[in-house]
């Protein structure tokens, strides 16, 4: 399938230089079999996937399909076992728990991303303000991370991850712990934030209709291993609801094609 | 489908309204944090504890009065309470006291400054933990008093005498501490840490020892408590006129001179000292690290 155009996300003009902001190219991954010695267990097999600057991919699929596996491996937690993966810069990456640090106020959390990066000291105060600006949520940088409702720590897991100023948003579920109707309000505040940025996103999830309503690409992965099974271009244009016609319509086909990658492990 | 005009309509109006939207949820979502009032904190904090220490007393005469034991055996509160005035008097019960708790204090701040690289060590490096760290948590069993003897064999009956044995006492309970705060840091922290380019000594640092403070501090405070046993041991074994007198050597003092008043009163600011290093210093940090965090439920 050939790669999306992105026609409603800005592409960063300086950015030309790497045409990509993630390439996989025949990525495997396997894991040593737990107990016994010298098995070997494939979890991915052979991916090749690119997301273009500034695009939404999500990476849907059912338990054991290693999605989490390859967004560790394109983060560059782990390494594939076969294949290569470049990414234009280090990506960051937001976790299913919000993973801030408790020690440190929601404003401090972004700043020490700031700090790593190597911003200096006077521009990372004015900087964590704007990023929580960007996440509506003035007012919270002497919160504690106990203080935040988890929506309100997600979103400040947002701006942390926007503090590393990468080209490329890894997400792993990162709204899969929420209530529906947080949910639903963070589904709005990325593709905004998306939108503004000219991010590339990468996103994981086994929600179909969320797939569906966040992104530009849909990607179907099959389990054990994890093979890319099919694509889909979701040209439907934004702000999407999850309720829209559209969006259930594209659900049902591809929630039916989920559903015989699950079915064909029952069959042996 | 029917209701496509409505969700258009929808549309327009979500796009205006998140910001309102989400700032309700936030508002319905947020956990309010308050303090507990002055007065509720004197009721459950320290009424309880005085009313135990007056009970004491009272049971303590009353068992003077009821003359279970001999004078010798067993003093009046006012025969000790009277030797504390005289201390007091002749000036000598804060320079016993000070004897000791300086010591007792210097020899925890150097135990502190080798027990924590020396407990990262062994949380972080494989063969550092394999080599020596069943030894570490091993000499947590022993008594440091056992050190006394070659102590003072080593090092003659000195002050460097007594720091050695607040050492071999502290070092070890620090550093286990500080591994076992390193071991419950959830993995998740270290990944989140590593993605936002938190890497060797700045991991450490920025990720590494913060995680660890609840059980580093916990450590601390173990390894405070094995100082001022050490030293006590180390004290009412080794007296000798060029090391002062401390409160171990008025314990001493006290057996030798049959004066069980005296023993008493060094019995009592020993555990006075220890108390009150506890409260004033270990338990606010301790609470003030749990609460920042969340971790202090308040009942």
């Amino acid at each position: 399938m050939a790669t999306t155009t992105a026609t409603t996300a800005k592409v960063a003009e300086d950015a030309t230089a790497v045409p990509y902001a993630a390439r996989i190219e025949h990525v495997s991954k396997s894991f040593p079999t737990p107990g016994r010695t010298g098995g070997q267990q494939l979890v991915l097999d052979d991916i090749t996937l690119d997301v273009a600057p500034g695009e939404f991919v999500t990476l849907l699929g059912a338990s054991g399909c290693g999605k989490s596996t390859l967004l560790n491996l394109v983060a560059g937690l782990d390494r594939p076992s076969v294949g290569s993966i470049g990414t234009d810069g280090r990506p960051a990456l937001m976790f299913q728990e919000h993973a801030l640090f408790p020690w440190l106020t929601a404003g401090r959390n972004i700043e020490l991303a700031l700090k790593l990066r190597g911003v200096a000291k006077a521009e990372r105060r004015p900087e964590a303000e704007r990023l929580l600006d960007l996440v509506r949520l003035q007012g919270a940088y002497g919160k504690r991370v106990h203080e935040l409702s988890g929506g309100m720590r997600q979103r400040v897991a947002l701006a942390r991850a926007l503090a590393q100023d990468s080209r490329l948003l890894l997400m792993d579920e990162p709204f899969a712990a929420l209530d529906a109707i947080t949910r639903d309000v963070l589904h709005d505040e990325l593709t905004r934030i998306w939108r503004e940025t000219g991010l590339s996103v990468l996103f994981v999830t086994h929600n179909v209709r969320e797939a569906v309503r966040l992104a530009q690409r849909v990607v179907l992965l099959s389990s054990r291993p994890g093979r890319i099974a099919r694509e889909w271009t979701v040209d439907l244009p934004h702000p999407r609801r999850i309720e829209d016609a559209a969006v259930a319509e594209l659900s049902v086909e591809i929630t039916e094609e989920l559903r015989g990658e699950i079915r064909r492990h029952g069959q042996h | 489908m029917a209701s496509t005009d409505n969700g258009v309509d929808v549309k327009k109006h979500s796009a205006d309204d998140l910001a309102g939207l989400e700032a309700g949820l936030d508002a319905l979502d947020s956990v309010v944090v308050s303090r507990t009032p002055l007065r509720e904190t004197l009721n459950r904090k320290v009424l309880p504890p005085v009313t135990a220490i007056v009970l004491v007393l009272v049971v303590w005469q009353l068992l003077v009065w009821a003359q279970v034991a001999p004078e010798y055996k067993l003093p009046a509160p006012a025969d000790v309470w009277a030797e504390v005035s005289d201390a007091w008097l002749k000036g000598t019960l804060l320079d016993y006291i000070w004897t000791s708790v300086s010591r007792g204090l210097l020899g925890f701040l150097i135990a502190l400054a080798i027990g924590t690289p020396l407990g990262l060590l062994v949380a972080r490096v494989r063969f550092v933990r394999g080599a020596i760290g069943p030894i570490l948590s091993g000499l947590q069993s022993l008594p440091s008093v056992a050190w006394v003897p070659p102590a003072v064999l080593w090092l003659g009956l000195n002050d460097s005498m007594m720091y050695a044995v607040i050492l071999l006492g502290a070092v070890p309970s620090i550093a286990n501490g500080l591994v076992a705060g390193i071991d419950q840091i959830p993995p998740l922290f270290l990944r989140a840490g590593r993605t936002l380019g938190a890497t060797g000594l700045r991991e450490a640092r920025y990720i590494v020892m913060p995680a660890a403070l609840p059980g580093y501090l916990a450590g601390l405070k173990q390894g405070w408590a094995f100082s001022w046993r050490s030293l006590m041991a180390a004290e009412i074994i080794a007296t000798s006129p060029d090391l002062g007198v401390g409160l171990g050597q008025l314990l001493e003092h006290g057996r030798t001179n049959s004066s069980m008043s005296q023993v008493f009163l060094a019995i009592f600011l020993i555990l006075l000292v220890g108390i009150a290093i506890d409260l004033l210093i270990f338990s606010p940090l301790e609470r003030r690290v749990l609460r920042s965090r969340g971790l202090l439920v308040t009942r």
